[in-house]
């Protein structure tokens, strides 16, 4: 079992209010995924900057010098935002490659959660309400965003197990269900030069959409081809710069309920998890089909 | 008679189905409307008494599980397992239903006037389902008797691998599963039907000569050598 709840806004007076209704839905969740939480969330970029999440087990050391360090590496101006184990490493946008490869070598133990000019990722373990509280998530502002609450089942409880997973410039997936070919697909995406830093399945499934936008398919398309090319039990639940999207395999037995108003498009595990969002009571409520894409853009 | 009301966001779910578990047999406390059910589990689970609930709102996994004697109507639509193990009396859903809806149902009545999704009526045992709108794939999967009657469409793989239930639809069904075939309306069947709809607040909206009925080819019943390599 695991909780996904996805909040795509389309109303901009709603903006303001993402992380404060994301954080309530991804809290319903909790009896769904107790282990860890995590959640995603695209903002209006700022011009011409790019940013980084990064994540460190030992945040005070690590995140202390780290902007001083990472502009003489790069040289290029570099402002951090620490938010307890995580930290917003904001750079012009042409150097996200050159702050990688220093990051590694500058700080091997750091992890990249996310890059993109949009998006931030935060996830650890432990329950949903204190996660969300450690990284402040209510107060968060954006177009879009993916929450998920973890029942492990395929590897470990850590933080680089939890979902949102990203795999690729502004991408994130979170997913319920298990995958059965990902070891296989994992390979089949290292020779594609499409690298994983888990053994988690998800990350596989997040990992495969990178790999097909790469190769030119659209989001509807790369999702569609899920069908065929994943094994396994999936409701997979994507954001990109400016969409979200939402797939489920064949036989659908992860539950998943979908509301849509004039003001936003929600996702829920549960209808629960819809039930405080603003004129919910006249939404469209439906649940999404079987091998059916889902998708929506800015 | 008296009517009760009980709001789910002052009291909790257990004080609920603690007070309606308390009404065995003969009561007059008969009549409940339940508010503010926002998706809450297990709903009106385990009734055995002949009560009429009402629940005003959209229900989470198992409303109305193992009901017995009750009524329960659903002012919204039900999450997953609605009505499972069904013993008698009736459920009736104004909305639509999730998966697995009536699953294992012995006996009584569902009724879902929107659609429900996949695996309506799995392993069912003596339940009718009627269904006012569509039913997704893997509909009636193993089921041993009762009646699902669909007045849309039915999914994949309809009635896989079924005993003795019968099924009545009057749209397409996208495709029929293993061992599940087109069975000849005979009088007896029509008769059913306008019961089944009658009862099933369908009246009006079809007709019994407009269904097809679906059942068992009972070529799986026994174990065929010919097929050993498959196993």
């Amino acid at each position: 079992m695991c909780g996904i709840v996805g909040l795509f806004i389309k109303d901009p007076a709603l903006e303001p209010k993402l992380g404060e209704l994301l954080t309530d839905m991804l809290i319903t969740m909790t009896d769904r995924g107790p282990d860890s939480a995590g959640i995603a969330i695209y903002s209006r970029p700022d011009d011409g900057l790019a940013k980084i999440t990064v994540q460190s087990a030992n945040p005070s050391a690590d995140f202390a010098t780290l902007d001083k360090d990472l502009k003489e590496a790069i040289g290029k101006p570099v402002a951090l935002k620490v938010k307890s184990t995580h930290a917003v490493i904001e750079l012009p946008m042409n150097q996200v490659e050159a702050a990688r490869s220093a990051l590694a070598h500058l700080c091997p133990d750091v992890r990249v959660m996310s890059a993109g000019d949009s998006l931030e990722i935060y996830k650890e373990v432990g329950l949903p309400k204190d996660v969300a509280a450690r990284f402040d998530l209510a107060k968060m502002k954006g177009t879009h965003g993916i929450g998920h609450t973890r029942m492990a089942t395929e590897s470990a409880v850590t933080t680089l197990g939890a979902h949102p997973f990203s795999t690729g410039s502004d991408q994130c997936l979170v997913h319920n269900g298990s995958l059965s070919n990902h070891n296989s697909l994992r390979r089949k995406l290292a020779r594609e030069g499409i690298q994983t830093a888990t053994q988690n399945d998800t990350e596989v499934g997040a990992a495969y959409l990178t790999w097909k936008m790469r190769e030119g398919a659209t989001l509807g398309e790369a999702l569609e081809s899920t069908i065929d090319d994943i094994d396994g039990f999936f409701t997979f639940v994507v954001g990109t710069k400016d969409g979200f999207g939402v797939i489920r395999d064949p036989i659908a037995c992860k539950p998943a309920v979908m509301a849509e108003t004039d003001q936003y498009v929600a996702f829920g595990s549960e209808y629960r998890a819809l039930v405080n969002l603003p004129g919910i009571d006249n939404a469209r409520v439906w649940e999404p089909e079987p091998s059916t894409v889902y998708f929506w853009n800015h | 008679m008296s009517k009760q009301t009980f709001d789910l966001s002052a009291q909790s779910l257990r004080e609920l189905n603690s007070a309606l578990h308390a009404l065995k047999g003969q009561t007059n406390q008969t009549a409940w409307d339940i508010v503010n059910p926002r998706g809450s589990h297990a709903i009106a689970a385990g009734l055995d008494a002949p009560l009429d609930v009402t629940v005003h709102g959209s229900t989470g996994y198992y409303c109305a599980g193992m009901n017995k004697h009750a009524t329960v109507r659903i002012k919204g639509s039900a999450g997953p397992g609605v009505a499972q193990n069904m013993m008698s009396g009736a459920v009736i859903i104004d909305g639509d239903a999730s998966q697995y809806a009536g699953a294992t149902g012995r006996g009584g009545l569902l009724v879902i006037k929107g659609n429900a999704s996949s695996r309506c009526g799995i392993s069912m045992k003596g339940i009718d389902i009627v269904v006012h709108g569509n039913i997704g794939h893997m509909s009636a999967f193993m089921a041993q008797s009762g009646n699902l009657v669909v007045l849309g469409n039915a999914g994949d793989a309809l009635g896989d691998s079924l005993y003795e239930a019968r099924m009545f639809v009057r749209g397409t069904v996208k495709s029929l599963g293993a061992d599940c075939i087109e069975k000849q309306m005979r009088p007896e069947h029509y008769e059913l039907l306008e019961d089944l709809l009658r009862r099933g607040e369908a009246e009006g909206k079809a007709k019994p000569e407009e269904f097809r009925r679906y059942g068992s080819a009972r070529k799986l019943y026994n174990f065929n050598i010919d097929n050993a390599d498959a196993y």
